[in-house]
């Protein structure tokens, strides 16, 4: 597959601020890509860079093979969504999603076919002459996501177009989105910090952190098996158990050990032969322990502190090794506080990353 | 539902024997001659009348004649009222020069005026928009010395402006004093519709630019639309800023095109004859009587534009 997006050495710097240090991204033709990272890594000011609404310090970026570095925004075949829906207060659903196609010039039946188009897709056929004050959120987005349409654009850039909404309307656009790329199959660069976002839409995440890309992966690939230590406790929620140990052999088998409790690390799928006497960190899923199980060469005993019913699963938190951990099981199934449980592991889920340089191992 | 509902009589009953129901309930009863009330209204009013009193001797006064002026008390009502003084401060009174009154300066004032306030808010408007929304080489330094200007007192300046506006050949005329109405306006008002604009959502500036707009294409399109309030506040300044200048007018401009305020003072202060009180109060009324109206008609958007101005983040 080609390549839609390019980013090549892209450096920003707001003053002696370095927010981006020599990014590096290749997105392909049609891919769904999620940038994903807390709050202030740089997100929403390397998609402002791709968009050419911010001027890179030193780098460059290419739309379909073409260097549009020094390239107006209009020119670059893009349409951005925006965490505030930025739609035009002053002027009808109609007006706002025709407003760039007035401005280049096009001829009236033109533009009125697009409008109808991207108004069919989207539904919002009978909200075309309100003004954007008598729009629900959900809807707003919806103009937004119009607006972006009718370019017939090659990209489509998202800030965040869902943080604005209530958790039910998020859910329900988010499918919508997700929709609108299969029909569509455009390429979609899309920003957010919710990675239930990031799972479900995503053909590829890449994690950000500070401004560099820690992990670029499918989603799935990013949940199972998480490049260091930063990524497997930034997905998941709740998120991963870690114990702090070191790895030894039990038996002639690979192990870990904290606490003078013993992890036997068998069926751990390693990307580097494991060398005893390392200090490492092992981390386990709530959801990749099991609790009451058949016996494995892994069952410990643990005690259970509190229980967190949540409906379709119940979480309930342990003491285990001297510190605490968290188990999800069927919701179904409660224990009450203090009673002794058995757990076991699945191994070739579990993640292992050295305690030093915090990648995995 | 019957039995519910005798449940619920009975927990009335219960709550009532307990003393719930018949306590403090719903608002607050607050008496009327409060401390707090007295010294709230007490100073309001006293205010109030402060700025209304003159305004009233004025009023009366100019309804009088002069012999009544002479005999009674300023406060009084007049006891036939005339309006002769005001059709004598408009039309006849003498300046030193010329005896058409006030009539000619009133002209001359929205030959000032007009131009002045539409041009300084043209151009103020544009370079806030600019410093605002767009990045451009010596922006900084070009919004320091707006900051600079805008503090400094303007006597320090009238020299040089008086020889750059003779050099240029304009000193003395209109254009002359509406070129100096525009300048030094211009600190102030760019800083005001900066401040305005850098309040607007930056997105949707960015969303603008993605579909394709430009520098004039946003400003006149997608800010000024949403810009009124600001538009309405800058005009009242600019208006009663211009309409009541004494200084400049006196400075800039040659007698025969002295605005209405400097008119004004060559009536009071006129030394021949003598003291016309009624007229001079008549014609002191119609001078302040533009911005009078100004604030009238748009005092309500004028709150709400300082409002939006200062509570939108
Ligand atoms: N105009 C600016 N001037 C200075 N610093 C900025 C500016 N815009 C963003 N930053 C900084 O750059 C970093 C990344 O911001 P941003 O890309 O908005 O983060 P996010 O990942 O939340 O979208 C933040 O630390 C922010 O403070
Ligand atoms: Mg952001």
């Amino acid at each position: 597959m080609n390549t839609s997006v390019s980013v090549k050495d892209l450096t920003l710097k707001f003053g002696a601020v370095t927010v981006l240090d020599k990014l590096n991204l290749d997105i392909k033709d049609g891919e769904f890509l999620v940038l994903l990272g807390s709050s202030g890594c740089g997100k929403s000011t390397l998609l402002n860079c791709i968009a050419g609404l911010l001027e890179p310090t030193d780098g460059q970026i290419f739309i379909k093979d073409k260097n549009v570095t020094w390239e107006e925004p209009k020119d670059r075949g893009i349409g951005m969504v925006f965490q505030s829906y930025a739609l035009y207060p002053q002027m009808s659903v109609e007006k706002n999603l025709s407003f760039g196609l007035r401005i280049a010039g096009m001829d009236k039946a033109e533009i009125d076919k697009r409008v109808a188009r991207a108004s069919e897709i989207l539904q919002i056929g009978p909200l075309l002459q309100r003004k954007p004050a008598a729009l629900s959120g959900g809807q707003r987005q919806r103009v937004a996501i119009g607006r972006a349409l009718v370019r017939d654009v090659d990209v489509f850039l998202f800030d965040e177009p869902l943080s604005n909404l209530d958790a039910k309307l998020r859910s329900e656009l988010r499918v919508e989105i997700k929709r609108l790329h299969q029909n569509l199959k455009n390429t979609m660069i899309y920003v957010t910090h919710d990675q239930i976002e990031a799972l479900t839409l995503a053909d590829r995440i890449a994690i950000m952190r500070s401004g560099l890309i820690q992990q670029l992966d499918d989603p799935m690939t990013i949940y199972n098996e998480p490049n260091n230590l930063y990524v497997a406790g930034f997905i998941g929620s709740p998120a991963m158990n870690f114990f702090k140990g070191e790895i030894t052999s039990a038996d002639g088998r690979p192990a870990f050990v904290t606490n003078g409790v013993t992890f036997m690390l068998d069926g751990y799928r390693a990307k580097n032969p494991l060398q005893p006497g390392t200090k490492a960190v092992l981390g386990l899923r709530p959801e990749h322990i099991s609790v009451d199980g058949p016996e494995t060469v892994n069952t410990h005993q643990a005690v259970v502190e509190i229980e967190e019913p949540m409906g379709a699963d119940n979480l309930i938190w342990l003491k285990h090794a001297g510190q605490s951990m968290s188990v999800r099981i069927g919701g179904n199934r409660r224990y009450r506080p203090g009673a002794q449980v058995k757990l076991a592991y699945d191994m070739s889920l579990a993640s292992l990353f050295d305690a030093e340089s915090e990648l995995r191992i | 539902m019957a039995d519910q509902a005798t449940l619920n009589t009975v927990a009335a009953a219960a709550d009532a024997s307990r003393g719930s129901l018949s306590g403090p309930r719903g608002n607050r009863p607050r008496p009327l001659f409060s401390t707090r009330n007295i010294v709230l209204y007490g100073t309001l009013t006293l205010a109030a009348i402060y700025y209304l009193v003159p305004l009233y001797v004025m009023v009366v006064t100019s309804l009088k004649s002069m012999p009544e002026i002479r005999m009674g008390n300023i406060f009084s009502p007049p006891v036939e009222i005339t309006f002769e003084p005001w059709v004598k401060a408009w039309a006849q009174a003498c300046t030193g020069l010329n005896c058409d009154g006030l009539s000619r300066g009133f002209g001359n004032s929205i030959r000032i005026t007009i131009p002045s306030v539409i041009i300084s808010i043209l151009i103020a408007s544009i370079n806030g928009y600019a410093l605002a929304n767009w990045r451009f080489k010596g922006m900084e330094t070009f919004f320091t010395v707006l900051v600079i200007g805008a503090f400094i007192p303007y006597q320090v300046m009238i020299y040089p402006i008086v020889i750059v506006l003779r050099e240029i050949g304009i000193y003395g005329t209109l254009s002359g004093l509406i070129v100096v109405h525009t300048i030094f306006g211009m600190p102030i008002l760019t800083l005001l519709f900066r401040n305005y604009f850098a309040s607007l959502p930056e997105e949707l500036f960015k969303a603008a630019r993605v579909d394709g707009a430009g520098f004039w294409n946003i400003y006149f399109r997608i800010m000024l639309p949403m810009s009124l309030p600001i538009f309405v506040v800058a005009m009242i300044i600019q208006i009663t800023g211009i309409w009541n200048d004494f200084l400049f007018g006196v400075v800039f401009t040659r007698p025969e095109y002295y605005p209405m305020t400097v008119q004004l003072n060559n009536i009071v202060n006129s030394v021949q004859g003598v003291k016309e009180y009624n007229v001079n109060m008549a014609a002191t009324i119609l001078t302040g009587l533009v911005p009078l109206i100004v604030y009238f008609v748009s005092g309500k958007l004028f709150v709400r534009g300082i409002a939006a101005g200062a509570v939108k983040g």
